[in-house]
């Protein structure tokens, strides 16, 4: 195929246009552009294959829902809960994103240029070889991380004014496995009770590279540059325990 | 020390005949809860009864009935106020400092409304009719029906339904196995119901866990459940089913969220729930993308999306008090089928204090919210599943003439399998094979065996369906829906009648 397959999606309901590129999908498409996307909610749900998405406008609500293969990238900005339990490849987005980005989300990398709303990366699981991935290019909201259940969630705060702290209260409040990295200090009031900071070891200094790098290269018309960033301090936060309300109760 | 603890007294005691006893330390192997002991000095084997769940396996296995588990006889002194079991847990509680837990159902003494219904029957006029030489219809359509059919003619003049019918589940029976996960349960006994559903022409319900590969074959029989925590949620799980339902609240428990402690979750079943091994499957109260009927509308068409609309969306609900206007608010938000599971549902872990004061008698909710339905016009958007303490075929009949569609069970289909409502499903030791993953104790619930039982249940409760609907001279189940002129009530009050929509015995 010699380009993308484009769809004007001016004032188009969700529903026909999730259903062409569903139809599409299955005929054959691997690459789409959608062009005037003003909050149509789904994009990409449930789609199993490695299909290029690009959209251009907002993207709606459950962006990438339940998706396992394709690669989004938004140009725009995102609502509320982008990549929604997904499970597979990559979703990227030249803006900011809403609430509740990442619930459950399994496997795959979201990249987001600037901030995001509150319960990003929430109840984000790791399993074997499945470590999703999530890259916040600006700040986040209260309860960053709650449940992390696995994953690793970065934030790296590079369009800082002062106005707020980079990540906002309970941060990983319930977390119970995973990684979370917070470049520059976060402050120890803001964090849930269930988290613990740990010092950054050379093993994550190499994992973070390479994350930062791919992050990076994805918003290479920005000129963010790896080097710089990965030389600021990280705060590394862990869970204190894999079971956290294992003595709540009597047996 | 005969006690732990001083504070520790007995709820069981187990009784030995050892005329009838040959010492083959069958109890001992067979006690899960370390309870029985060899003392090879004596070549004798006892009980620490405080240790005795009451489960009565060891009862069941004695090879020469030996064993009787009776209720401590030991008692407190007489109070009419404070019950033995208030003391207890209250020991327990100054002992360990936590929440006290629980599984199985509420066993608290609360009016059964189902046992204050009462079913009609034909004499004289509108004949009865034997189910056993006519046609009798069970089955029954689950899914949101049309407004109104659209029927044109085609070129050649025939009829033709230009209606497009939403996507329905076909039940042979209107008894669905109650989603119950992989984790409070067994491997073997999801084997059992998605084989029994297949053979009944039902389904089985996954519950919050996941799927486990070997049984995506069973998918066309099989409801797969989205919770909060979205344990083995993922493209596939959702291909591979009949239907999906979002798992609001759980009538056990409503409100609040699950947790299946780290020691449960071993290899297979971190594998379904696609969770390390050993780490806690927390599953929060709330779903953190629903907090509005707006944000659940979300999700029931993100599943849709996600699986072409070619499927039904279910919502299961706790019966709380306001159960009505949430019924109708999930029916707005599109959803197909409403589960509503009642206080009397079980768990494979709750805090006892919310399974025994929170929520309200499925009976009610079920009438209010089929009459809600129907005031508002929408009854025929979405089926109703009533759920949470089915004991047999007359709280199915009695549930579908109050309004719903079909019914789940959950304890019912365990206590098939050989439960004995021990309630000790949360500690994962249950000596009967079914609320436990140690492999070794798994092993006793043999899953061709558990189907056989399950199959024959329904079987059995089918037939006697037939029969009261055939006594009432009515042949389709259908006609029963909501019929509640066909019910009467004993020693209710006005208002009861009332909620319930039926009329005192006599009237």
């Amino acid at each position: 195929m010699s380009g993308p397959f484009v769809i004007d999606a001016k004032e188009m309901y969700y529903r026909e246009l999730n259903q062409i590129v569903r139809d599409k999908v299955k005929e054959g498409v691997t690459h789409f552009r959608l062009l005037n996307v003003n909050g149509q909610r789904y994009i990409g749900a449930g789609i199993t294959r490695d299909v290029k998405i690009e959209v251009y406008g907002v993207a709606g609500q459950d962006l990438g829902v339940f998706m396992n293969g394709p690669t989004i990238e938004v140009f725009g900005n995102a609502q509320d809960c982008v990549g929604n339990t997904m499970e597979g490849k990559k979703i990227v987005v030249h803006g900011l994103a809403g609430d509740v980005c990442g619930y459950g989300m399994r496997g795959g990398k979201l990249h987001i240029l600037g901030d995001v709303g509150y319960r990003v990366g929430i109840h984000m699981k790791t399993y074997k070889d499945m470590v999703p991935v999530i890259v916040v290019g600006g700040k986040a909201g209260d309860f960053f991380g709650e449940y992390m259940a696995g994953g690793i969630l970065i934030l790296l705060n590079l369009w800082d004014n002062g106005s707020r702290p980079a990540v906002g209260d309970y941060v990983a409040t319930g977390m119970h496995g995973g990684t979370i990295y917070i470049r520059g200090e976060v402050n120890p009031y803001l964090m849930g009770k269930e988290v613990g900071q740990v010092e950054i070891t050379s093993e994550d200094e190499l994992l973070l590279k390479g994350l930062v790098e791919d992050y990076c290269r994805d918003f290479a018309q920005h000129g963010l540059d790896p080097e710089v960033i990965l030389r600021s301090q990280f705060t590394k936060l862990v869970p204190v325990s894999l079971r956290p309300y294992g003595k709540v109760y009597a047996y | 020390m005969l006690y732990e603890s001083i504070f520790v007294f007995p709820t069981f005691e187990v009784e030995r005949d050892y005329e009838k006893c040959i010492v083959c330390k069958t109890c001992v192997q067979q006690c899960t809860f370390n309870a029985t002991y060899y003392l090879p000095h004596r070549h004798k084997v006892v009980t620490r009864d405080t240790e005795c769940v009451g489960c009565r396996r060891c009862e069941a296995m004695c090879p020469t009935g030996a064993i009787k588990v009776r209720r401590y006889q030991g008692e407190f002194k007489e109070n009419a106020y404070w019950s033995p079991r208030d003391l207890k847990d209250l020991y327990k509680q100054a002992e360990q400092g936590g929440v006290i837990l629980t599984g199985g159902g509420n066993d608290r003494e609360y009016p059964i409304y189902w046992d204050h219904i009462l079913l009609d029957a034909c004499q004289v006029t509108n004949p009865s009719i034997d189910p056993l030489r006519e046609p009798m219809e069970l089955r029954t359509y689950l899914g949101r029906k049309p407004d109104k059919l659209d029927i044109g003619y085609n070129e050649k003049g025939e009829p033709e339904l230009r209606t497009k019918i939403p996507p329905n589940l076909v039940a042979d029976i209107p008894v669905i196995f109650a989603p119950m996960s992989y984790g409070a349960l067994n491997l073997n006994m999801h084997r059992a119901e998605a084989a029994a559903a297949k053979a009944m022409g039902t389904y089985w319900n996954t519950g919050e866990g996941g799927l486990h590969r070997e049984l995506y074959p069973y998918g066309d029989h099989t409801i797969v459940q989205v919770a909060s925590g979205r344990f083995g949620v993922h493209a596939e799980y959702l291909q591979v089913s009949a239907a999906m339902e979002i798992k609001i609240g759980q009538g056990a428990k409503p409100g609040i969220g699950g947790h299946l402690p780290g020691g449960k979750v071993d290899e297979e079943i971190s594998k379904t729930r696609m969770i390390p091994v050993g780490t806690d499957a927390l599953s929060p109260a709330p779903h953190h993308d629903i907090y509005s009927i707006e944000d659940l509308r979300q999700l029931i068409y993100a599943l849709k999306e996600a699986t072409n609309y070619e499927k039904p969306v279910s919502v299961k609900i706790a019966a709380v008090h306001n159960v009505a206007a949430i019924a109708s608010g999930i029916a707005r938000a599109g959803a197909d089928i409403i589960v509503l599971d009642g206080f009397r549902g079980g768990t494979g872990a709750s805090p006892a204090i919310v399974r025994d004061y929170v929520g309200i008698p499925i009976e009610l909710a079920l009438a209010a919210v089929d009459q809600r339905l129907r005031d508002e016009g929408i009854r025929n958007w979405v089926s109703l599943i009533a759920a949470g303490g089915i004991r047999n075929s007359g709280d199915v009949i009695k549930a579908v003439a109050l309004g719903a569609d079909a019914v789940y069970i959950g304890t019912a289909a365990l206590l098939a399998v050989g439960c004995t409502l021990c309630h000790k499903c949360y500690t994962g030791r249950c000596a009967w094979g079914i609320t436990t993953n140690d492999p070794f104790i798994a092993k006793r619930l043999n899953p061709e065996i558990a189907a056989e039982r399950l199959t024959n249940l329904l079987r059995a409760w089918a037939q006697e369906m037939k029969e009261m609907l055939g006594l009432m001279g009515i042949n389709a189940i259908e006609s029963l829906r909501g019929n509640r002129l066909r019910l009467r009530a004993v020693g209710l009050s006005k208002e009861e009648m009332d909620i319930l929509g039926i009329l005192p015995a006599g009237a």
